[in-house]
């Protein structure tokens, strides 16, 4: 029966291929419908602009107690029509300017600390034993705690920022990575085993990429470490001719401007918040792509 | 006197797996685990041989030594060719040291793809790892994927498919190694009963156009006799040889056909007196 007709053979071979295809169909369902891109932002954004909204209220309601007088405590129109100004003065754009550059040449040298010492922790027992838990205390220490040290070595300069800078970010840096390695899952490095894969090929290949969302995590904790040390540096080591934010800030102060001082927080909790939002977004753009995401 | 006859005719078979009283034992002195013990079996070229089981008869062991992913502690194992012993000296060469003219290829019963790389990628990697080249790699990778009936989802995300769909591109990705022996731990045991159903028909299908040498272990008996051209049956703690079935049913069989029902029938009794011994 099964010589006789090679057309019939075929048939069944068919049969089966439709079979296949036609479980993958309804395993896989039918494609998920995304809202309308001004509804999703919509729909994202308002809890977090009613949130602000609340804030300002209860600041504005603080200011009509009259708890403290006004020109201590500005309500937030006074305060928002300082920051329009200054924000639409060229002068506090060098400003910022200057700061960013700090913070991204710091926080870059964290990472790039971090990263070696992370995976040369990871890489060598004998290292582990010896600074594994050091790292780890590092990470608990006040950054404020290493700015006379920092005076002492590096005066009043840049260098001294960035050491502390530094220090700061760099532990968690290597936290990250270092985690992300030693929870690298079983059926993946068994996986990795049976592919052959050794040595360098190991770490380009499975190791790396599979510490990825922890190493984002470890970078993400960096960057806020490394923003905190560098605002207590900025408002410590006033390094002459670089009118940084935190010494508009500090000079703000001298001159009693409550409005100039709020606006400035105002400034740096923004900055903080749209580099938190960047981090963020990098981090769900890798779990999407792997499939961490519940859906 | 038949299964003599049989016996005798596959050791005329080129054997390209052959394990000689091979024993394994984890740990040493009163904590000593006695995981395999002087197992003895031969696989011929081509051959697909069901490793069946309850509980702890060390069928997955059996599978990570003749993978090369661990030692043997005693007896010789023969892969292509190649003899590894078991000494203190061999010991020392560490792992994944057999000859690399018969690839071996494990897969286990999660897919265990890489979610960083695409399904293509998955696929890919063993070349990558081999120096293949990008356009040859990408071709070969789009051939593997049409072999398992997925060519349109190599640019997928592997947390995009099903899991039956995930074990097909883990079989690609084996295939993508070049293995000639693949080494299969329970790979359906995770998937319903419907999509194992259709696998199956898959793995015969792909064991045939690949010409492939495959040992599968499970603890699904019926689906050992769907599949299996032998089906080995293992005691528990330690796991020795009970007894060796020839399947001698036509392909293709169905997993629900009286052919197969009945043999399994058989060779559950078997499993069942073993589970009965170890209840003092």
């Amino acid at each position: 029966m099964q010589a006789e007709l090679p057309t019939d053979t075929r048939t069944e071979s068919d049969r089966a291929a439709d079979r296949v295809t036609g479980l993958d169909a309804l395993e896989l369902g039918p494609a998920k419908q995304k809202g309308a891109l001004g509804r999703r932002i919509w729909r994202s954004a308002w809890p977090k602009l009613l949130a602000i909204a609340i804030v300002i209220l209860g600041w504005q309601a603080v200011v009509w107690s009259q708890w403290k007088p006004e020109y201590v405590l500005p309500g937030p129109v006074t305060v928002f029509s300082e920051l329009g100004s200054l924000t639409t003065d060229a002068d506090f754009w060098d400003g910022v300017t200057l700061t960013m550059i700090r913070a991204i040449t710091g926080f870059g040298l964290a990472v790039l600390i971090g990263t070696i010492v992370g995976a040369a922790v990871s890489r060598f027992a004998p290292l582990r034993a010896a600074i594994g838990s050091l790292i780890t205390g590092l990470q608990t220490m006040p950054s404020i705690m290493w700015f006379p040290l920092a005076i002492l070595l590096f005066q009043i300069s840049e260098s001294a920022i960035m050491f502390v800078v530094i220090i700061g970010a760099a532990p968690s840096v290597a936290n990250g990575l270092i985690s992300g390695i030693d929870y690298v899952p079983r059926t993946w490095l068994r996986v990795g085993q049976v592919l052959g894969m050794k040595g360098f090929a190991k770490y380009r290949h499975l190791i790396l990429p599979a510490s990825l969302p922890s190493f984002i995590s470890g970078l993400k904790q960096g960057w806020a470490f490394s923003w905190r040390s560098l605002m207590a540096g900025e408002l410590l080591v006033i390094v002459p001719g670089a009118l940084s934010i935190g010494v508009r800030m500090q000079q703000a102060r001298d001159l009693s401007e409550a409005e100039l001082v709020i606006s400035y927080i105002i400034v740096v909790l923004v900055i903080g918040i749209l580099i938190d939002v960047l981090f963020n977004a990098a981090d769900n753009a890798l779990r999407k792509r792997w499939g961490l995401t519940g859906s | 006197m038949s299964i003599l006859e049989a016996t005798e005719l596959r050791t005329d078979r080129d054997a390209v797996v052959r394990l000689d009283s091979v024993s394994k034992q984890y740990g040493s002195g009163s904590n000593a685990l006695l995981a395999l013990d002087k197992v003895s079996l031969t696989v011929a070229k081509g051959e697909f041989v069901c490793l069946l089981g309850a509980s702890g008869c060390g069928k997955s062991t059996l599978l990570s030594l003749v993978a090369g992913l661990d030692e043997i502690s005693g007896g010789t194992l023969d892969i292509g060719g190649r003899q590894v012993v078991a000494d203190c000296t061999a010991a020392k060469q560490g792992p994944g040291r057999h000859d690399k003219s018969v690839a071996v290829s494990l897969m286990f019963q999660e897919a265990a793809l890489f979610p960083w790389l695409s399904v293509a990628g998955n696929v890919e990697l063993p070349m990558r790892l081999r120096g293949v080249s990008r356009t040859e790699r990408k071709q070969r990778a789009q051939e593997l994927l049409e072999v398992v009936r997925l060519k349109d989802f190599g640019h997928k995300r592997p947390h995009e498919l099903s899991g039956g769909m995930r074990q097909r591109v883990a079989l690609a990705r084996s295939l993508a190694q070049n293995a000639d022996i693949l080494l299969m731990d329970e790979p359906f045991g995770a998937l319903d009963a419907m999509t194992r159903d259709i696998l199956h028909d898959e793995l015969e299908r792909v064991w045939r156009e690949q010409e492939l040498t495959i040992l599968f272990v499970t603890h699904n008996v019926r689906e050992a006799v769907r599949l299996g051209d032998r089906v080995i049956l293992l005691s528990s703690r330690p796991g020795r040889v009970i007894e060796d079935f020839p399947i001698t049913h036509e392909r293709p069989r169905r997993i629900d056909s009286p052919e197969v029902s009945g043999q399994a029938a058989e060779i559950t009794d078997r499993l069942r007196a073993e589970v009965a011994r170890h209840a003092s």
